[in-house]
């Protein structure tokens, strides 16, 4: 049966609190906080983050396949999965697919990885999961949605067995939006939450916890997604579990994700689990999934992966609504239209999402981006291509008040950076405050997304502080 | 190696006032600097048998159009000629080439851009890739600065006396852009541009243009300036990378392409000891930063200690090296094409004894220097007087 090999979870760095929120517009606030993607952050660049958490210490050359799961594709034609495998830095003879339409697609893919690695098709999949939906200004969804990524690798091999699957399906009553809409919409919430939610999380819930013959008392915990506690509580009641057995839904510190709750929900839950313990998973959306994780051995999380914990330990808040209005293009600004090149891009994509360089063969000089004649020995076409690492230091940077040819008040941090084992690159920096910028200062590399020069997502690389250790 | 040493000679400058030129286009600039070098030199159009021309935006086709067609040089060569803020330098350059070949006899070289007409805040910059973009100009003049810092202890107020230094020149230049002088708090409190720069750490953005006749010394000999024309000592160009924020080998505390350009100059005038041979530099500085590092560069001063030469006053018009009487870019402006030949006009004026601006005293050897792009290209030419 399909395992659970590894796992990861990303926030993005940014918070603001609920209140912040309210005051802007004058109504209630929830209580909480919520994530906050940056301006150059959407579900594919969030998707990178979890799933490089995840493949923290695995070589990604060794992954056979990458599913997708969103209900905000940055492209409605074009496959987002292969930019993530390629930013991944995969393998291209491997399978890459796109999950969407549902919130609950996140386990719509994780099923299907399951199956391929059970049928024997692949040896592992990598499923990431992202959304960065937005809720109209002003209404109380706007403060309940928040923003994140989650990953799971499924493999024949690993330390967490699936087992149990059930599904339910047919025409539920839920949120929608429809092509032309920005805004999550819905019915009634009440009547979501009782017809939509509740019974159908209850329904599979049931439907692994009888057919499984586990007991509610035998599980560690329930990973049960809900949009809001008191939705979960209706479901944990029903289905027998106590309080204490509940996976948090990050209400309080992330806000609903969407469809990657249930991964960011399962990375959480697998930091804490202990050798022997079952998980029930439950996911909604437009009928539900739910599944058993029980854990052979204890997760001890790998050298370098954040997962969720360590993501929400590190956050910077926002001081107000505007920053976040900014963020998320509410306000209708000119913008800049810089030229770019679909061609130039595809022709360079082994450096510009797959950030490789060279090293000369000669000389042994590691450069970027990749030439055909070296530049300290001059030799032609002896270049190796190589990976380069995600972190450096930096040294030399200015702070750079022109954008484009725009004139902006928070400047933009250019920094040129040593990468660890050899390289220097040249990339803006981003999330992090541009006045604790210093040379020497250690950062890594996050993928995000650079202008929609030519009509297209000009996805490329900036750096971002490390938290000092 | 060959040498151009006193092969060619400058007997015409012309040169438009720099400066935000709304009113004026393309083509009355050249006309205008064009028509001023040739009554300089004493010629008409009919004698100029070929023309290089020197222009960096728009990014267009207009190709030796950009001076053929305003001057209506028809039934003969122009040339234009790109090569980052050394493009009106370089085509001096290749209209010597021509006359020291014996091909032409008479010829002219100039320079023009019209930056207004193309708009935004700084010069645009394009890498040529959807991607590897990086930074304004500014910015990448800035990395310098930050790095100066970090190894020299420069500061933002060494930075300012540079700013002060050519503003008290540029504002005795009737055709520099900016005519005012400027204090220490003045500079250092204008708001940042790219840090560690700020607006007036940055040259001006101008419009201009500015010609020169050039002919073999023989002929010279029997011209107007028969006494004083500008006997070209040196002329030198190289290219440096085109991407130095990616290459680990570049220090960012100078400039190869400079280093390697004012070698090859020296060499070519003979000069052993520049800082005391040469009585004056007109020296790129699109930034104070650059020109503090392309002092050095020169061989002006020693490595590191640019900004105490110009703090202590050795690089003022009454200094022992003054740098940039005329203002330099800083203050004259840079109307990027034109930029090369402003510099050869300048030295040329200062040797003859005429300076418009602030005359250096003993003028007899000036050189001229650009860099252009990241530090992409750099371009020396050495003037002096016949003896």
């Amino acid at each position: 049966m399909a395992k659970i090999a590894s796992f990861g979870a990303y926030v993005p760095l940014f918070r603001l609190s609920r209140q912040e929120m309210a005051n802007a517009w004058g109504v209630p606030a929830v209580p909480g906080e919520r994530a906050v993607a940056n301006a150059d952050e959407d579900s594919v660049t969030m998707a990178v983050a979890a799933g490089s958490d995840c493949l923290a210490g695995i070589d990604p050359s060794s992954i056979d396949g990458l599913y997708f799961a969103t209900t905000t594709a940055p492209y409605d034609e074009k496959q987002c999965a292969g930019i993530i495998a390629a930013a991944l830095d995969l393998r291209t003879d491997i399978n890459t697919a796109d999950f969407t339409g549902s919130l609950r697609a996140a386990t719509t893919a994780l099923r299907a990885a399951a199956d391929a690695v059970d049928s024997g098709s692949a040896g592992s999949i990598l499923v990431v999961a992202a959304d960065c939906r937005l809720g109209e200004p002003e209404s109380m969804s706007e403060q309940l949605l928040g923003d994140g990524a989650g990953a799971v690798l499924i493999s024949k091999e690993g330390p967490a067995t699936l087992r149990g699957f059930a599904s339910t399906a047919g025409e539920q009553l839920g949120a929608w939006r429809r092509s032309e809409d920005r805004y999550v919409r819905s019915f009634e919430a009440k009547a979501e939450t009782r017809y939509g939610y509740i019974q159908s999380a209850v329904q599979v819930g049931k439907t692994v916890l009888e057919k499984e013959s586990v007991a509610p008392s035998d599980l560690a915990k329930g990973v049960i997604t809900a949009g809001d506690p008191r939705s979960l509580g209706g479901v944990a009641r029903s289905l027998g579990l106590d309080r204490g057995q509940l996976q948090d839904i990050l209400f309080m510190s992330v806000g609903n994700p969407g469809v990657p709750l249930v991964l960011m929900m399962l990375a959480g839950a697998l930091e804490q689990a202990k050798a022997g313990d079952t998980l029930l998973v439950v996911n909604n959306g437009d009928g539900a999934d739910a599944f058993l994780v029980e854990l052979a051995e204890d997760f001890a999380p790998a050298a370098g992966r954040k997962g969720l914990a360590g993501h929400l330990s590190e956050k910077r808040n926002l001081p107000n609504y505007t920053a976040y209005a900014g963020f998320r293009k509410l306000m209708k600004r000119d913008e800049v239209d810089p030229r770019g090149s679909a061609l130039t891009y595809w022709r360079d994509s082994n450096i510009v999402l797959n950030f490789h360089g060279g090293r000369c063969i000669k000389c042994g000089t590691v450069m970027y981006p990749i030439p055909r004649v070296c530049g300290e020995c001059a030799t032609k076409d002896q270049i190796e291509e190589i990976k380069l690492a995600h972190t450096g230091s930096v040294y030399t940077f200015t702070l750079d008040h022109l954008d484009d040819g725009k004139y902006v008040n928070v400047p933009v941090p250019r920094l040129v950076l040593d990468l660890e084992g050899g390289g220097r690159v040249f990339l803006s920096m981003t999330d992090g405050d541009p006045q604790e910028v210093e040379i020497g200062m250690s950062v890594e590399l996050t993928f995000r997304r650079l202008h929609e020069a030519s009509s297209f997502h000009n996805y490329y690389w900036k750096c971002r502080p490390l938290p000092a250790c | 190696m060959g040498s151009m040493k006193d092969k060619t000679a400058i007997i015409g400058v012309g040169c438009t006032k720099f400066g935000e030129l709304w009113e004026k286009d393309a083509e009355d600039l050249v006309v205008d600097a064009a028509f001023e070098a040739m009554e300089d030199a004493g010629v008409t159009p009919d004698d100029i048998e070929a023309t290089w021309v020197g222009n960096l935006y728009d990014f267009t086709g207009l190709s030796g159009s950009v001076a053929a067609e305003p001057l209506k040089l028809f039934g003969k060569p122009t040339t234009r000629v790109e090569n980052f803020c050394a493009s009106g330098m370089d085509a001096f350059r290749n209209a010597c080439f021509a006359v020291a070949s014996g091909a032409y006899d008479v010829v002219l070289a100039c320079g023009v851009e019209k930056l207004m007409d193309v708009g935004g805040s700084g010069l645009p910059v394009d890498m040529g890739h959807p991607v590897l973009r990086g930074s304004s100009a500014p910015g990448l003049f800035a990395l310098a600065a930050t790095r100066s810092f970090h190894e020299h202890g420069w500061t933002r107020e060494d930075l300012a006396h540079v700013a002060v230094k050519n503003h008290k020149n540029g504002a005795l230049h009737p055709k520099a852009h900016f005519r005012q002088p400027i204090t220490l708090e003045t500079a250092l409190g204008a708001p940042m541009i790219a840090w560690p720069l700020g607006r007036f750490d940055a040259c001006g953005m101008s419009d201009g243009a500015a010609a020169l006749v050039i002919t073999r010394p023989e002929i010279a000999k029997k011209s107007k300036h028969k006494h004083d024309y500008a006997l070209t000592k040196a002329n030198a160009l190289t290219m440096h990378a085109f991407l130095p924020m990616y290459r680990a080998a570049y220090d960012w505390l100078g400039f190869p392409a400079t280093v390697a350009t004012a070698k090859l100059a020296y060499e070519e005038a003979g000069i052993k000891n520049p800082a005391a041979e040469l009585d004056f530099a007109e020296v790129h500085d699109c930034f104070t930063i650059t020109e503090l590092l392309n002092i050095q560069d020169l061989q002006l001063c020693e490595r590191g200690d640019a900004a105490k030469f110009v703090r202590d006053g050795h690089a003022d018009v009454d200094g022992k090296m003054p740098v940039n009487p005329s203002g330099g870019l800083k203050c004259f402006g840079h109307p990027v094409g034109a930029t090369g030949c402003r510099m050869l006009c300048e030295v040329t004026k200062q040797i003859q004894g005429r300076a418009e601006g602030a005359q250096v005293k003993n003028a007899r050897l000036g050189l001229a220097h650009n860099l252009g792009g990241p530090g992409s290209v750099s371009a020396v030419t050495i003037l002096g007087l016949p003896e």
